[in-house]
């Protein structure tokens, strides 16, 4: 487990030495904070029902999330230093988690930033706590799914834009399949509904913590470690 | 302490090492020698188990590179040709690291220490990025170092460093030589007779040659060439040397003439005889020795290597 701190906190200094991180944050912020203020405005509500369903914070949270991930490994893949890394004795599913662990410190990042708004609406209001808590927890997996996603694209390319797109395609094919499941028929279009990341989000904002919304998102963060683990594991084929 | 049996690599069709066998004692310093792409930094990239081998054994002290991957790894210094470091953090924010990820413990003394070797003390807080090629190729030394391994692979470690820097480099490693046992490629060839006790000549995939410098260089002296000047040659001298018992060629070039011997003749003696008989005027005769360069160019073109194409 050292090695696996050792390696996100590496990576999260990559973060920090960046200005990408720091833009990329400020857009979020920015945007996110700008649906609340309208939201609020218009609806008059205390609550963040608005805010997490609207369709631009969840693109904006896709955009976030593959900018985020984009360079994890290709950026390491481009100058060599994952040769180096790939030489010292970390066994490489470590890395590949070190790695994810520190765009999950990011997202959290992002989101604490957030906090001010249902700050506000506690002052004007009187929201359920509860149920934005719960639409945080959704709108927080649904990011780390996200993330796994772009860290799986970052590891098989050694281009940062590469990437982005690839994790972009992967991500909008299973929004999109989700949307005309309709055309695969009964059966099988249940099992594309339930693959896409976005159905499994919205009860959490409505304050629906399910167990099994909780499986679907675990099991697809470890699956695509899983396939990231093996990607980079693959040059070790003999 | 390395022990590379029949080592083989295949990309696709592309065959990069084609069942390559060496020992390293420890404590030695060999050199790898060849033509970019004769599969040298493949050769170190299976023994620092970065990728394993298509068919073959490699063992470091005893342990598999393949097998105890993890433990090998613990044992070795790499320091791949592209020297990667990662740009944004200082030189000893990147060597705690490295260290750290090798499992030292007692990390400031260890990071002092390879400051110190590595000539890098007054640039311990600067930015990676900010250094120059040679100072760069120092940090990567110095990470190299830093777990104070039993093995030190060094890709190249002088490529694209200016004179200096090169003889720094060369001093440096001739120094951690007496501790570590080390395995360095270089295309350049002076460096080979400088800094290694061993030399392995490598093309296409194969060892070509195996020895010293000293003896490969002697070894292959044999059939050798003598030069020879004199004050009045006639005309037909070229032809009165060529006539010598032991003599394959002679090559004029004014009143220097390059004679060369049939493998294992000596004919300097005669060479001697005839000149001064016939008056002459012998000024010198000197053997012409092959340096590495000689043999490395005859052990890399001359011969069409017998690879098998898959």
């Amino acid at each position: 487990m050292r090695n696996v701190f050792l390696i996100m906190k590496r990576e999260l200094q990559a973060y920090l030495a960046s200005p990408m991180a720091y833009i990329v944050t400020a857009v979020f912020l920015a945007v996110v904070g700008g649906i609340e203020g309208v939201v609020l405005y218009y609806s008059q509500e205390a609550s963040m029902y608005y805010v997490f369903g609207d369709i631009v914070t969840v693109l904006f949270l896709v955009l976030t999330t593959q900018l985020m991930s984009m360079r994890l490994v290709s950026e390491e893949k481009r100058s060599g230093t994952l040769e180096l890394l790939m030489t010292t004795p970390v066994p490489d599913w470590q890395i590949i988690l070190g790695k994810y662990l520190a765009s999950l410190v990011m997202l959290l990042a992002m989101l604490v930033l957030n906090l001010g708004f249902p700050l506000v609406l506690t002052k004007l209001g009187n929201p359920d706590l509860s149920v934005l808590a719960s639409g945080y927890l959704g709108f927080f997996l649904l990011g780390a799914a996200l993330l796994a996603i772009g860290l799986f694209a970052s590891s098989i390319t050694r281009n940062q834009i590469v990437a982005a797109i690839v994790g972009l395609g992967i991500v909008l094919v299973l929004w999109m399949a989700g949307g005309v499941s309709d055309v695969f028929g009964d059966t099988f279009g249940s099992v594309v509904v339930y693959l896409g990341p976005f159905d499994h989000y919205i009860d959490f904002v409505t304050g629906i913590i399910s167990s099994k919304h909780l499986v679907y998102y675990f099991s697809v963060i470890i699956f695509f470690l899983f396939a990231s683990t093996r990607v980079v594991e693959s040059r070790r084929w003999k | 302490m390395i022990q590379v049996e029949n080592l083989s690599k295949t990309y696709g069709d592309h065959i990069a090492l084609n069942g390559i066998t060496f020992s390293v004692n420890r404590g030695q310093v060999l050199g790898f020698l060849g033509p970019n792409g004769a599969g040298k930094t493949t050769t170190m990239r299976i023994l620092t188990g970065y990728m394993p081998p298509s068919s073959g054994k490699a063992t470091i002290d005893g342990l598999d590179v393949v097998d105890d991957s993890l433990q090998v790894r613990q044992r070795i210094g790499y320091m791949p040709e592209t020297i990667p470091l990662y740009d944004e953090m200082t030189v000893t924010g990147y060597l705690r690291f490295m260290a750290a990820i090798r499992g030292v413990t007692d990390l400031e003394p260890a990071i002092d220490r390879v400051l110190e070797s590595c000539g890098l003390g007054d640039r311990r807080h600067d930015i990676i990025s900010h250094l120059s090629k040679g100072y760069r190729q120092r940090v990567g030394l110095a990470q190299a170092l830093v777990h104070n391994p039993d093995v030190l692979v060094l890709d190249e470690p002088t490529a694209g460093l200016d004179p200096l820097q090169i003889m720094a480099v060369r001093e440096l490693i001739r120094e951690l030589g007496k501790e570590h046992t080390i395995i360095l490629s270089t295309h350049i060839l002076p460096e080979v007779s400088q800094v290694c006790d061993h030399v392995l000549i490598i093309n296409k995939g194969k060892i070509v040659a195996e020895d010293t410098p000293d003896k490969l260089t002697s070894r292959l002296d044999r059939g050798a060439r003598v030069r020879c000047e004199f004050a009045n040659p006639p005309e037909d001298a070229a032809e009165k040397l060529s006539a010598i018992d032991g003599v394959a060629a002679v090559n004029a070039n004014g009143q220097v003439y390059e004679v060369s011997m049939a493998v294992d003749k000596d004919v300097r003696a005669s060479i001697a005889e005839c000149a001064i008989s016939n008056g002459w005027g012998l000024l010198r005769i000197e053997p012409i020795s092959m340096s590495l360069e000689d043999i490395f160019v005859q052990l890399t073109t001359s011969e069409d290597s017998p690879e098998v194409e898959a």
